[in-house]
């Protein structure tokens, strides 16, 4: 008999193995799933994970894909510290890429360089007031933020369609659900030449940075930090409780907006009514994955930007459904739940007739 | 009785442990104990917080096994796998946290514990009022739990044991919860008891109650016993040294002090509380002096953590006037901005509002620290807080690995004399502080006393908060009690006693108000 045995203090070492950990039984687990697809697992995993970065082309769509997950996940990672659970990155990556689309429109026959910062700012506000409004609902009706956030993001995604078949949509478009396309100074500039890499990638280094700083050495972030550990602690030492919920999830609304603008002025160039495909929530496993910290999110990023690579290619390339992305996010944050209770405990075997314990 | 007629009587022992030891992950509870009692004797089990006194009778009744050793039940081997096998060998065990449901009777809380033994519930219930009245508890087996008083409460604990054929009763603290007029009365029912023939073990860290009621004592140290006496007998030096260990300072007096000019100034206040069985505050009035220590008495649940939370600002007053330091009035004010007028706070639970568990002592420095100096432009400044922190654990000889340890790998003792010297070090004019050695070994209980008393000789007012009588009477200049929301008169220790205290913690004062407290005018012209 398997028995769990509660350790004295939770296991620095196994929450840092833990992901890996997870990553590797994913694996596993994808391989038996393709083996019984009928698919030599092995290859079908390296299709899947490797061929995708294979070449130049395949690593800056890695990080054109990653940038935005980054973004959230960064965003996420700063309320979940607080114990915030904002759950809604999706709707305000959409309220992002919707209020950019807006204000980019309106400046479509003007070239100035003003014109891409107030596009990503207007991205950020949409975002952040996304995240606001769930705030306020907590402090003023206790409202629970899980639920309001998760229905936010759906109230975002009908605000969307609702403008892209109506005021925002392209009067020449021929009828189609989509803006035009914007001005050439409103496009997030080319990293590298014939390739999607855009600036957006910047931004979210900058945001894994910023957030480490701000996080491991400023007041407000330790404030944030004691809040999530210890709310009882916080409030006697006089932390305002409500605007720190407050300023959480506007942090996290405005990047994820950042992450939305990033997307309607980068590789998509105007709105269309799927801006996002799932980035929002993808970014919470990527925020558990990366233990909250901005290095870890950096690297889970890149991992969750890989399986939504992988699964359009092993559409493409093995005729798997592209279900097989959200299967693998699945399995991962499956796993990664699962191998996280080994944190604070141990497997002890018990010989079922002795009961002897053998540590 | 003595040891003389405990020894002749029993030939063999009721119960007797043989080499118990337990290992914790980490920490040697118990290691290789010896324990003897006799029918009818009262045998106290003497130690500090974290001797291994829990563990040691939790073994007994059944709730944990040893991992070596042997326990003998009457004479013979016996295993006890769980708490009802001990039931049913006669072993019955009173809690420190009770175990009752508040909204059932006195006989439906017991048939639930009894289980099927407790048959047709009109004869329980006369069952329940028989045994109560033989052993002088006065108990209505019709009362719900939610009407009693925590005395009361005691008594269903130890009806439900008695009801039962027992032969040995473990009360572990038993005295904690009572005030002093109580815990006579639980003595006389614990005498008659043993005068029956049943064996009592009393689990305390009181040496004055065991040694007014124990027939014999065992007194364990860090898992181990260091001695066997006879209370009555032995010195209260003597045992106290075998507690703690020959290199600990314990506590003497105090000279008292009469402070100078009010510093708090607490006025009608009127609270409700945001916990539905909490204690309301009903026009609480009192005031504490520069350079004297208020102790305010009284038996849990009677209203303390709501007084403390108006005090700290985590709850606020209705008007502002109903709290001032000198002549601000900060009813209004939140805790930062009462802390910026001078006042410090040590709360009731160290971990977990005191101290953040899972952060180091230099992030715990900075919890309630910021205000001096350590944060500059919205940026913690590292090396200050580090130099703080490493100045409170070397001033207030906190014994840990380094500040970097997170504060839960702490003992309680070090935890709070961490907390005492981080409010200290800021240079309170006003410190309040909730039950500040409780659960705290002797020898860190010492320290935290002469650096409450030094705090006060450079003129701070102090408020502690305590439901231990003796360390009350020990460090307060002043003293007054709590009962139902309610604050007694207060007096200075010379002229009060332990008995007038506790009639004060059982409701028995008049209530002082806010304009006639003589000693509010007299102090304040």
């Amino acid at each position: 008999m398997i028995k769990l045995e509660p350790r004295g203090e939770a296991s620095r070492t196994m929450s840092y193995y833990s992901p890996l950990l997870a990553g590797f039984l994913t694996l596993i687990t994808g391989g038996i799933f393709f083996s019984f697809l009928g698919h030599e697992p092995l290859h079908a995993l390296s299709v899947f994970l490797i061929s995708p970065v294979s070449d130049v082309y395949g690593i800056a769509e890695l990080c054109v894909k990653a940038a935005p997950i980054m973004l959230c996940a960064i965003g996420l990672s700063v309320a979940f510290k607080a114990q915030v659970w904002n759950i809604g990155a999706e709707g305000q990556l959409l309220m992002g890429g919707l209020s950019a689309s807006a204000v980019a429109l309106q400046l479509i026959e003007i070239d100035a360089v003003w014109v891409l910062p107030l596009v990503l700012l207007s991205g950020m506000l949409g975002g952040g007031l996304w995240g606001l409004l769930a705030a306020w609902l907590r402090n003023r009706f206790n409202a629970n933020e899980i639920l309001t956030t998760i229905m936010f993001n759906y109230i975002a995604l009908y605000f969307l369609l609702y403008f892209v078949h109506g005021s925002l949509k392209d009067p020449q478009g021929y009828g189609f659900p989509e803006s035009a396309l914007f001005g050439d100074s409103a496009v997030l500039p080319i990293l590298i030449e014939d390739t999607r890499l855009h600036i957006g990638i910047l931004f979210a280094t900058f945001a894994v940075v910023a957030s480490w700083v701000f996080i491991s050495r400023s007041f407000l972030g330790f404030q944030i930090k004691v809040l999530g550990l210890d709310s009882n602690a916080a409030k006697l030492s006089g932390f305002k409780h409500k605007r720190l919920v407050v300023l959480v999830m506007i942090i996290s609304g405005a990047l994820a907006g950042l992450a939305g603008a990033g997307e309607v002025t980068g590789p998509i160039g105007q709105l269309i009514p799927s801006i996002s495909p799932g980035y929002g929530y993808a970014a919470i496993i990527v925020a558990f994955l990366g233990r909250l910290h901005p290095l870890g999110i950096f690297f889970a990023s890149l991992l969750m930007a890989l399986i939504y690579m992988g699964g359009e290619l092993a559409q493409i390339e093995l005729n798997v459904p592209l279900a097989v992305t959200s299967l693998f996010q699945g399995m991962l944050l499956f796993y990664l739940l699962a191998c996280d209770v080994f944190i604070n405990f141990k497997i002890k075997f018990l010989t079922s007739n002795t009961a002897t314990e053998i540590v | 009785m003595d040891r003389q007629t405990v020894e002749s009587s029993s030939a063999i022992f009721q119960l007797e442990l043989k080499g118990v030891t337990k290992q914790y992950p980490g920490c040697l509870a118990n290691d290789k104990v010896d324990l003897s009692i006799s029918a009818g004797e009262i045998h106290a089990l003497l130690g500090e917080n974290g001797a291994g006194k829990s563990t040691l009778m939790k073994m007994i009744y059944g709730v944990t096994r040893p991992d070596a050793g042997e326990i003998f039940w009457q004479g013979k081997l016996a295993a006890i796998k769980d708490p009802s096998t001990a039931r049913k060998m006669g072993i019955g065990m009173v809690f420190q946290h009770f175990s009752l449901f508040e909204t059932l009777t006195v006989t439906e809380n017991i048939a639930l514990a009894l289980g099927d033994d407790a048959g047709d519930l009109k004869q329980l219930a006369e069952r329940i009022s028989i045994v109560s009245k033989q052993y002088g508890m006065e108990l209505n087996p019709h009362r719900y739990i939610h009407s009693l008083s925590v005395g009361e409460r005691q008594r269903v604990e130890i009806v439900r044991c008695l009801v039962q054929e027992i032969q040995l009763l473990i009360l572990d603290e038993p005295t904690s919860v009572l005030t002093p007029q109580e815990v006579d009365r639980l003595f006389v029912t614990l005498r008659q008891l043993s005068a029956d023939g049943c064996s009592i073990l009393f689990i305390s860290h009181k040496l004055k109650e065991v040694q007014a009621l124990c027939h014999s004592a065992t007194i364990l140290r860090a898992g181990k016993v260091t001695g066997d006496c006879i209370p009555a007998e032995a010195g209260a030096t003597k045992m106290a040294q075998m507690m703690v260990g020959d290199d600990t300072p314990i506590s003497s007096n105090y000279p008292k002090s009469a402070g100078t000019a009010p510093f708090l100034i607490v006025k009608d206040l009127n609270q409700t509380s945001e916990d539905p069985f909490g204690a309301r505050l009903k026009g609480i009035n009192f005031s504490v002096r520069s350079g004297e220590i208020l102790g305010i008495a009284g038996v849990a649940g009677n209203g303390q953590e709501e007084l403390l939370g108006a005090l700290s600002g985590e709850h606020l007053a209705s008007s502002a006037e109903q709290v001032s330091f000198q002549t601000k009035q900060v009813g209004l004010l939140g805790p930062r901005k009462r802390r910026e007028l001078g006042l410090a706070f040590v709360p009731e639970e160290r971990l977990g509002r005191g101290a953040v568990p899972e952060m180091s002592f230099e992030d715990n420095t900075l919890l309630t620290g910021f205000l001096q100096g350590l944060v500059s432009k919205g940026f913690i400044n590292q090396t200050k807080t580090e130099q703080y922190a490493k100045k409170i654990i070397t001033d207030y000889n906190v014994k840990t690995p380094s500040h970097k340890t997170a504060a839960q790998s702490l003992s309680g003792g070090n935890l709070q004399k961490f907390i005492i010297g981080r409010e200290i070090l800021q240079n309170p004019k006003l410190l309040v502080a909730a039950h500040p050695t409780w659960g705290v070994d002797i020898g860190a209980a010492t320290a935290i006393h002469k650096a409450l008393i030094e705090l006060r000789d450079r003129g701070a007012a102090i408020l502690v908060v305590s439901e231990d009588i003796d360390e009350l009477f020990l460090i307060s200049d002043r003293l007054g009690a709590i009962c139902d929301g309610e604050l007694s008169p207060t007096k200075a220790t010379a002229e009060t006693s332990i008995e007038e205290v506790g009639r004060w913690m059982t409701g028995v004062f008049d209530k002082p108000q806010a304009v006639s407290e003589s000693d509010t005018q007299k102090m304040a012209i």
